[in-house]
């Protein structure tokens, strides 16, 4: 139990996936223009994170091992998001209209969001069993929720700010984040 | 189109990291140091100069183009995950450092967005010899970008500028004749946001200077 608190807690905060393991910057950047949107991503990331954290872990004990193919794990775990992120489109499309509505959009997106396959593959490295693999897929999603809304929030309040003409956009928005990072680094005091 | 000014295009007008904005995960975790920049780019320069190859020789083939059309995108998936397990074993073969510093972020390159990018954008319209300049041009573009956030975060950060392995200047002379040192923010996450920031907005700066002096002159 202390050790999945730990895995919880190190991947929300102190390993969070943004900030100090730079995946997911795409989005990141790219849709935390508003708080409605980062909302949404975040939720779609963890919804796909989650599956296909799941499947890709599945397959890579009893398939990969199982037949002593470990190195095709990228282009497996790959095609498996890929497909994956597509039926699930398919499958929210007919069975919820509103959820397609709020992460549809997003969807597509996530194929090339490094977080997931990122996630996926850390979930391997790191030799995670199944319980653990699900609490670390969880958190790691939480948190990039967690930061991507904290940021929108900050970036709808930029758009009113004078900001010296060089750093318009994307520049200040990083200078933000470095900001932000240095107060999560300092989280990893806390274990 | 000219070919000089189609390999040029990839290094200064369309580079991919610092105008197209393409990539930048690798590019902020593996810039800790210039050796760490040098082996990404090298595993960039392979995928993304042969599946610019691949892909245009398979879409310009009159047989192969109209059965790959309509599921072009795990077509392209497929032969860039394939380029990226062969990086990832001659990596854990030969130079197993490297390997382990880079990490997950070897595999990461399959959906490197400017590889994909470019397999879309460029590579399924143009002539493979084309492509193949394109793409030598996009990755050297890519590597020169993450050199330069590489050698300042290193520098700044430890004072030293590692070339490869034991190939190392050593700077620290002039952090100790200011009667400072290093700041060891920049090699940590932080200083991947601050460094990356900063050369954007220098570079944002310079290109406004240059189309500025351009209008008065014109």
């Amino acid at each position: 139990m202390e050790n999945l608190l730990m895995i919880a807690f190190s991947a929300f905060i102190i390993e969070n996936i943004i900030l100090t393991q730079f995946l997911g910057i795409c989005p990141f950047l790219g849709v935390s223009r508003k708080r409605s949107s980062a909302l949404g991503m975040g939720m779609a990331v963890i919804f796909v994170m989650l599956i296909s954290s799941t499947v890709t872990w599945l397959l890579f004990k009893y398939v990969l091992e199982v037949f002593e193919i470990q190195y095709m794990r990228t282009i497996v775990f790959i095609l498996v998001i890929a497909s994956l992120v597509q039926m699930v489109e398919t499958f929210l499309k007919k069975v919820s209209l509103p959820l397609y509505k709020a992460l549809g959009i997003y969807l597509p997106l996530i194929t090339t969001n490094c977080a997931v396959l990122g996630v996926a593959i850390l979930n391997i490295t790191k030799e995670h069993n199944f319980v653990e693999m699900l609490v670390y897929t969880i958190f790691i999603g939480l948190g990039f929720l967690f930061v991507m809304y904290i940021f929108s929030m900050i970036r709808e309040k930029l758009d009113f700010s004078p900001v010296p003409k060089a750093f318009k956009g994307v520049p200040i928005a990083l200078i933000v984040a470095a900001i932000l990072a240095v107060i999560f680094s300092r989280f990893g005091g806390i274990i | 189109m000219d070919q000089k000014a189609n390999f040029l295009k990839g290094l200064f007008k369309e580079n991919p990291l610092f105008v197209a904005l393409l990539g930048l995960c690798p590019s902020l975790a593996v810039t800790t140091s210039l050796e760490n920049a040098i082996g990404m780019t090298m595993g960039v320069f392979f995928v993304l100069v042969l599946s610019n190859l691949i892909i245009s020789l398979i879409m310009s083939n009159k047989f192969l183009s109209p059965l790959v059309k309509p599921v072009r995108i795990p077509v392209y998936i497929v032969v860039i995950a394939t380029l990226v397990t062969i990086v990832e074993m001659v990596m854990n073969a030969f130079l197993i450092d490297l390997y382990l510093s880079l990490g997950v972020f070897i595999p990461l390159i399959v959906v490197n967005c400017i590889i994909l990018g470019r397999a879309e954008a460029f590579a399924s319209e143009n002539k493979p010899i084309d492509s193949l300049i394109d793409g030598i041009g996009m990755a050297i573009g890519y590597g020169l970008a993450i050199m330069i956030i590489s050698i300042f975060r290193e520098f700044l950060g430890k004072g030293t500028i590692t070339i490869w392995q034991s190939l190392q200047i050593d700077l620290v002379f002039i952090f100790d004749f200011l009667k400072i040192e290093p700041i060891a923010m920049f090699v940590q996450p932080v200083g991947a946001f601050l460094s990356f920031g900063l050369i954007l907005a220098i570079i944002t700066a310079i290109v406004n200077n240059v189309s500025q002096t351009n209008k008065k002159g014109a």
